[in-house]
């Protein structure tokens, strides 16, 4: 069942609704990629109520092979490998929501958690609050951290100067 | 030849119980953890992952770890366990005008747009032994000052309106990208598979290459269009899902290397570039490899081929450090019945020299 496959016979209110939806899961798999393991659990433990799930692809870990391009821009190269580990899991409850979890690294019960947490994001009653209490405070925490570096970083910028030669 | 011998379990239990006590030292000393490795000897790591060709910090602490710091060694043990886990995926090229810079600077263009941000960068220290770091301190916070955009467009592309530069071009999507942890090595390698190569290749051997570039074996005349360091965002594709998501970030370096180009009988004088990119922050390797990159070209741009360094063959088959140090090292293991072989045709040829009759043995020999 592709999301794109689908969008051929989608009007464009229905299509721009599902783009929407497509960028807010996007956004959503980025932030929980990078949070860290034991926040994911402690808001997995503080739920009111944790549904049951059943696995539609058990946790795993493997390689994801890295491209680059010639130049930066030019044609595509195989620069070397990434570990990741990967989990799709199925709500028990009557939405039958799935979730995906594609992390950096070796951790098979982060791909799990950011699987769980896919799936409850999609059903009302829960987003809201995953939006508040992790995605939220995730963003903020992760902003507030690259503006941190990149004002170190700005702070080693250099003038070079040309020292003016002969006669001019 | 190597041939097969039995015996010495007990010694060789012994010697790895030898080598486990001198791999922790003083034990009156705390351990070192790996997630120290993994902080305080980060360009260690970065050569491990780029080498052992798997982005994974921990991991390439680890092996670093377990190999006592011997480099080589941990890359082996980085490759050796990249075969026990299966590929997920194929992750869309990385955006390096997206990236997040710790340090971006060019050799050629004074006034980039952005600005030359030196970064964490030992260039400028005087390389002296700083005695200090002897004892446990804390350094002072770095300064901030200032913002960076967001996005940061390839300084040789931005000021090449002129067209004097060489522009790369992006493959066709459905191209097949060659792959050598799939398929083996053949000649003529298209340049995807030789950047793949050179991206693997022990930074050593590449320093020397591109240097012996520099010093006119393969005339380049290179210049640094830019260098740059920083995290990149990694895409993949979801089969679940049908659209590519960001699962997270790496570090990589990369160098664009401007070169000077006579013309040939095609072309007009131009400049052209060689390309190097590397996992973490590691210039050196980048610079060597978009050195060594351009001097590959040399067929391509109807060069003649008159130094080691624009010589496919010599210098694609030679550069893993793995393969390498895997020959080298094998002529530790016994060879007795080799030698014994050797031993006795020399002992033979001698004996016919004496003899006055030299022939058969040179003849055998040669054999």
């Amino acid at each position: 069942m592709s999301p794109i496959a689908q969008t051929e016979t989608l009007s464009a209110g229905q299509a721009a609704g599902q783009a929407a939806g497509q960028a807010a899961r996007k956004r959503r798999l980025a932030l929980l990629a990078r949070a860290e393991r034991a926040r994911l659990e402690t808001a997995w433990a503080e739920l009111p109520q944790r549904p049951g799930y059943r696995m539609l692809k058990p946790a795993e870990t493997g390689l994801v092979m890295l491209r680059g391009r010639a130049g930066g821009v030019g044609q595509r190269f195989n620069l070397g490998e990434m570990t990741v580990s990967r989990c799709v899991v199925v709500l028990d409850d009557e939405g039958a929501s799935m979730g995906v979890g594609y992390v950096q690294g070796r951790d098979r019960r982060k791909a799990e958690l950011v699987a769980l947490f896919d799936a409850l994001a999609q059903q009302d009653h829960h987003a809201a609050q995953i939006e508040r209490d992790l995605l939220a405070p995730l963003e903020q925490h992760l902003n507030r951290q690259r503006a941190v570096r990149a004002a170190k970083v700005a702070a080693t910028k250099v003038d070079f100067f040309t020292m003016v030669r002969g006669e001019d | 030849m190597y041939v097969a011998v039995k015996g010495g379990e007990a010694a060789i239990e012994n010697a790895h119980k030898l080598l486990a006590e001198d791999r922790r030292g003083d034990m009156a000393l705390p351990e070192i953890d790996v997630a120290q490795i993994r902080e305080q000897m980060s360009l260690a790591v970065d050569r491990v992952m780029t080498e052992g060709s798997i982005y994974d910090r921990d991991l390439a602490a680890l092996a670093l770890k377990q190999a006592r710091g011997d480099q080589v060694e941990a890359i082996f043990l980085l490759r050796a366990y990249r075969t026990t886990l299966p590929r997920l995926g194929m992750a869309e090229p990385l955006d390096t005008q997206g990236m997040q810079v710790s340090r971006r600077i060019s050799a050629t263009f004074k006034d980039l747009p952005g600005g030359q941000l030196l970064g964490p960068t030992f260039d400028y220290t005087h390389r002296l032994l700083d005695f200090a770091l002897q004892a446990e301190r804390q350094p002072s916070e770095a300064k901030q000052g200032g913002t960076l955009p967001q996005a940061m467009p390839q300084v040789v592309d931005l000021l090449n309106a002129e067209g004097l530069i060489e522009q790369e071009c992006p493959d066709d999507d459905d191209e097949v990208v060659g792959d050598l942890t799939r398929e083996p090595l053949m000649f003529p390698a298209s340049r995807a598979v030789r950047l793949q190569s050179l991206a693997r290749a022990d930074e050593g051997y590449l320093l020397a290459l591109g240097y012996s570039t520099q010093r006119g074996y393969a005339k380049s005349h290179p210049f640094v269009g830019e260098i740059r360091s920083g995290m990149v965002r990694v895409e993949l594709d979801i089969p679940e899902l049908g659209f590519a998501v960001d699962i997270g970030e790496i570090g990589v370096t990369e160098c664009q290397m401007i070169n000077q180009f006579r013309g040939s009988k095609s072309e007009p004088p131009k400049f052209t570039r060689g390309y190097g990119l590397s996992f973490g922050y590691a210039e050196r390797k980048a610079m060597a490899m978009a050195l060594v990159d351009r001097a590959l070209r040399a067929e391509e741009l109807g060069e003649d081929i008159t130094a080691p360094a624009q010589d496919q063959e010599f210098v694609l088959y030679h550069g893993d450090n793995v393969e390498a140090s895997g020959f080298v090292q094998h002529l530790k293991l016994p060879h007795h019945v080799d030698f014994q072989a050797e031993l006795a045709l020399v002992r033979k040829m001698r004996a016919e020299i004496a003899a006055g009759d030299t022939a058969p043995a040179f003849e055998e020999a040669a054999q």
